[in-house]
């Protein structure tokens, strides 16, 4: 575990021009990243952006065809078991044994990772307990609720705790309160000194947990640095307004253009939204409105979604299709 | 085992005490030795037998509807009586039952690719081949379970081995190693076909013609040349002989090396082929 190249200042990952292709299409195509020991850093993008064949050969599941990355001073490629040594892996799909109870898959790690049977046993039932899973100990993993899955999968990564560990969208799928739970635990581990390197979709989760963000975009990072840095490079915020009369959205969106710079026609046809990030001004916005007598069934005051950090960035949605005439023109 | 979904009671369930000690750093110990790994998961095949009896039961189940129908049907036909005719193929029905287990271990294998647990398996620091081979040995205990219902649903039916016990026992041993070997050309094509059904479709597809063409049925001299000639070179043929011969105690030396030969070809060309498809997967 002690590589010369490893210091305790040296990044936690580095990795230069990573290049990953699946037939003609490079899936990565040229990422460089440096994780600080005992960070979160978070890998931002959509679907398909790259993210998990990035963390797939960070986590030595595959090799790069160009490029090199180190975790913790051991080459991903040469130093393959050194770097199995260090990290641990939760994969997007839950890569827990469905057929096995959630006890048993937590014992078989720790038979896996070198510890007595007696030890993995004592493991299991602390980590199960830890994590609210001490009930359904015993109950077939493929029973499990999806908040639940998700935290026996994290309880299987730590097992052995991690010097580096990999999470490839752990919260995908689950409910506000498992969500909650999940990051609780994420902070926890972090609190104890690991570091990770976070895959996901929504920029509340990367804003939440990370301490720099990478925007990954066709394979390739487009935006890099902490949550506040990039929010500002986006706009800090977007008022929401969905009306009652979609009729009215003309007017409404009339209203709006004398408040803000740009306002922004939704896929809803009852709804629009412009880039704010000041409460004062949107309840102003708001009151305009109703004194020009069109009336808002509902409206929200965000952070900017991760299709609004992509279309700032890229002139894109994260969904991939060109940004639409309304928002080119605005 | 409930189908009904397990309540979550949530993590707030845990005080917050019990959670800072579970997070808290432990100490890694010494790297899992490759034996340790291999038998960690086998035992991981035991408990699947165990929550999933349903495989077990598919690849039981069929051979003895086998035995029972191939018996009282065509035994007064082929043989001229169905107690002469259970003598005769029952080892042939050992051989075949065993050997139609192998295709699960594919299947298992093609499901857990499917499901992500490979990934966790391949991020860890083990033994290359380790699950593969702790998987087939696993399954090794379920070709011995599957072997046990035949010779037992056998002898119920009146079967008895000329060799006594420990020719029987010999025989279902001999069949078991076999099915090792073949589990390997099983693993391969569960790691190349796209899903578990696949998998299955390909490898009965493979089975079924083998098993068939051979002298599990019926004796070669009934059959024309030219398929006489295929069934007695087909290695099931030979399988089907040496079983025969231990269980009746007659049982030809070279016919059992033949046998733990092509073993140890199909293991030695097909091991390292499916660790290394293993490896290379993305």
């Amino acid at each position: 575990m002690n590589s010369p190249m490893s210091s305790p200042s040296s990044p936690a990952i580095e990795a230069t021009g990573l290049v990953k292709s699946f037939g003609s299409t490079r899936a990565v195509d040229g990422v460089d990243l440096e994780v600080r020991r005992g960070s979160v850093y978070g890998v931002l993008g959509p679907n398909g952006a790259g993210k998990t064949t990035t963390i797939r050969m960070l986590a030595t599941l595959m090799a790069p065809d160009e490029g090199s990355a180190r975790v913790l001073g051991h080459d991903i490629v040469r130093e393959a078991d050194a770097v199995r040594d260090v990290i641990s892996l939760t994969g997007q799909l839950a890569s827990v044994d469905e057929d096995l109870s959630g006890r048993e898959n937590l014992i078989l790690l720790g038979r896996l990772l070198g510890l007595r049977r007696a030890d993995a046993k004592l493991r299991a039932g602390e980590l199960l307990e830890a994590f609210g899973l001490a009930d359904a100990a015993t109950k077939l993993v493929k029973h499990y609720s999806g908040g639940m899955r998700r935290r026996l999968d994290i309880a299987a990564s730590i097992v052995i705790t991690p010097q580096v560990m990999f999470l490839d969208e752990p919260t995908t799928g689950l409910d506000p309160r498992s969500r909650n739970q999940v990051w609780d635990i994420i902070r926890a581990l972090v609190a104890e000194g690991t570091t990770i390197l976070l895959c996901t979709q929504y920029l509340d989760e990367a804003d939440q947990l990370a301490d720099r963000i990478a925007v990954i975009d066709h394979g390739r990072v487009i935006a890099e640095g902490t949550p506040s840095q990039l929010k500002a490079s986006v706009g800090s915020g977007a008022l929401h307004v969905r009306l009652l009369d979609p009729d009215q959205r003309d007017e409404a969106e009339r209203v709006l253009a004398r408040e803000f710079d740009a306002v922004h026609l939704e896929a809803d046809p009852a709804a629009l939204s412009a880039p704010c990030g000041d409460a004062d001004r949107a309840a102003e916005a708001l009151a305009e409105l109703a004194r020009a007598g069109i009336a808002i069934a509902d409206f929200s005051l965000g952070q900017p979604s991760l299709d609004e950090v992509f279309l700032a960035l890229t002139g894109h949605t994260a969904e991939g299709q060109d940004a639409t005439p309304e928002a080119a023109a605005a | 085992m409930s189908t009904a979904p397990t309540r979550d009671t949530g993590i707030a369930a845990a005080d917050e005490a019990t959670l800072r000690k579970a997070l808290s750093p432990t100490a890694r110990p010494p790297r899992a030795s490759a034996v340790s790994a291999i038998l960690t998961f086998g035992w991981r095949g035991m408990l699947k037998i165990k929550h999933v009896p349903e495989q077990l039961i598919d690849a039981t189940l069929t051979p003895v509807l086998f035995t029972v129908m191939f018996t009282y049907m065509f035994g007064g036909a082929i043989a001229g009586s169905t107690g002469e005719y259970l003598q005769f193929i029952l080892p042939g029905i050992l051989v075949m039952s065993v050997l139609f287990t192998t295709v699960y271990s594919g299947v298992a294998l093609n499901t857990d690719l499917t499901r992500g647990v490979v990934d966790r398996f391949r991020s860890l620091p083990i033994a290359r081949p380790a699950p593969l081979v702790g998987a087939v040995l696993g399954d090794s205990v379920r070709y011995l379970v599957a072997a046990t219902v035949v010779v037992i649903v056998g002898m119920i039916l009146g079967y008895w081995p000329e060799g006594g016990l420990g020719g029987m026992l010999a025989a279902m041993l001999l069949v078991v190693v076999f099915a090792f070997g073949l589990a390997w050309v099983f693993t391969t094509i569960g790691l190349l076909l796209r899903s578990p059904n696949a998998v299955m479709n390909g490898g009965f597809m493979a089975l079924f013609p083998l098993t068939f063409l051979s002298n599990v049925f019926v004796e070669p001299e009934t059959l024309p040349s030219a398929l006489e000639a295929f069934v007695d070179v087909n290695p099931i043929s030979i399988l089907v002989t040496a079983s025969r011969g231990l269980s009746e105690g007659n049982a030809d030396a070279g016919d059992i090396l033949i046998v733990l030969g092509v073993a140890a070809l199909l293991t030695a060309i097909f091991a390292p082929l499916t660790t290394h498809l293993y490896r290379k997967r993305n």
